[in-house]
Order: structure tokens, then sequence, then C-alpha cells
């Protein structure tokens, strides 16, 4: 399908590749439907391109590329929710927070972005213990944690 | 909004299957115990709306800030 979006134009999406969010996100219960794209010339980002709303996307990350011992728990009711099986089916995303500049970013280790790639459903996964920050630095290669 | 009056180890049913206990009165705190199905989810509320508003932060970035990072990369 084609798709117009935020960051990229229109561009041609597999549908079989949209991650579903059930709930949607917060601050956004309506967009339940995701789909990642790369960004051009640039490995480390993508986006999370909304399929309902054009203008909605998210700068995503790899969180491990900056803070390498991050380390969730996943709960029991988020395997059930997103039927996790296998640990090596979850991919885990976090939200940056652009800012200008660059090094002023942050990247919200709190509530990661949790998909089961078998199934394709995703959650905004909000870390009940208080370890990590919303607005983990992405300047500085710290613990992030508080 | 619905306001009740519960003592130590008393409940409030919400619908079938959500139960909320007083477990405990400590000076300020109250310790509160939540039983409801595992497709509920539970935050402390100053927690949700801290993802909530840096979603929004997160969205709202304008479309010539992207090049930053592709700047950011090249400078390195």
């Amino acid at each position: 399908m084609n798709l117009v979006t935020k960051y990229l134009g229109e561009v041609q999406v597999d549908e079989s590749k949209i991650i579903r969010f059930t709930k949607g996100i917060p601050g956004f219960p309506e967009e339940t439907d995701f789909i990642i794209m790369d960004l051009p010339d640039n490995n480390a980002f993508h986006i999370l391109q909304s399929i309902k709303t054009s203008s909605l996307a998210f700068i995503i990350t790899n969180p491990y590329l900056f803070y390498d011992n991050y380390t969730l728990e996943l709960d029991d009711e988020l395997l059930q929710q997103l039927e996790i099986e296998k640990q090596e089916d979850v991919v885990i995303y976090t939200i940056v927070t652009l800012k200008s500049p660059f090094s002023d970013s942050t990247i919200n280790l709190r509530a990661p972005i949790v998909i089961n790639s078998k199934t394709l459903k995703g959650k905004q996964y909000i870390l009940n213990d208080n370890n990590y920050s919303s607005k983990a630095s992405i300047g500085a290669h710290g613990t992030g944690a508080k | 909004m619905l306001v009740l009056t519960r003592k130590n180890n008393e409940s409030i049913k919400i619908g079938d299957d959500i139960e909320i206990t007083v477990l405990a009165i400590e000076g300020e705190q109250i310790k509160i115990g939540i039983s409801a199905p595992k497709s509920v989810d539970i935050y402390r509320k100053e927690l949700y709306v801290d993802i909530q508003e840096q979603n929004s932060a997160a969205a709202n970035v304008s479309i010539d800030l992207l090049s930053l990072m592709n700047q950011d990369k090249k400078d390195k």
C-alpha cells in the first residue's frame, strides 16, 4: 500500500509488516497501527510511523546502542498481551525526543517499545520500577539510571 | 467523581473483576492493593502523565530537526 509519511513523503509499505498496538500508546490511544521504516543514510535510528495519521511519527532507536547495560524485565501480563513465547522474538526500541543541538536529545528508557516480531504485536511498556528515566541523555553515554 | 469512605482492609469493587483494597494507612501514605485482569494496565498517575508528555514532545519534532541527526553523524 502507499502511505503518506511525516518524514519520507509518500512511500510504499508492506502491509504484512504493520505492528499493532491494541491500546495505542500513552497520549495517542487511538493510534494502534504503526510501521517501522529505516532512515536514509542512518542505521542507528528508525521511524515509527502511524498508519492512520500521516503527521504522526516517532524517531526510535535501539537503546543498547547508547546504554549497553540497559536491562528490563517483561512481566507475565506483557508476555501474555503480546503473545511472547521466546525471548529471541522480542525486539526493544526506545522513543527519541530530538533536541537541538542533537546532543541535548533524550531517549525514553522508562517506557520502551516492546515488539513481538513473530506476531507483530507491540506495546509501549512502562516500567514501574524507578531505575530509568523517561528523559535519559543521548549525549552522555552514562548508565541511564536516575 | 464518586467519593467513598473506606477503612483499613475494606475494599471497593469496580465492575465484576476489579477490586481495590486499602491495605494499610501509615501517616500520609496509604497502601492500596489492586486485583485486576492482566489486560488492565495499572500505573502511578504521575508516571503515566510523564510518558504521555514525553510521547507528545517526541512526536512534535519538526522535519528540519531530523537533519540534525545526520549532521551530527557527519561531524563525527
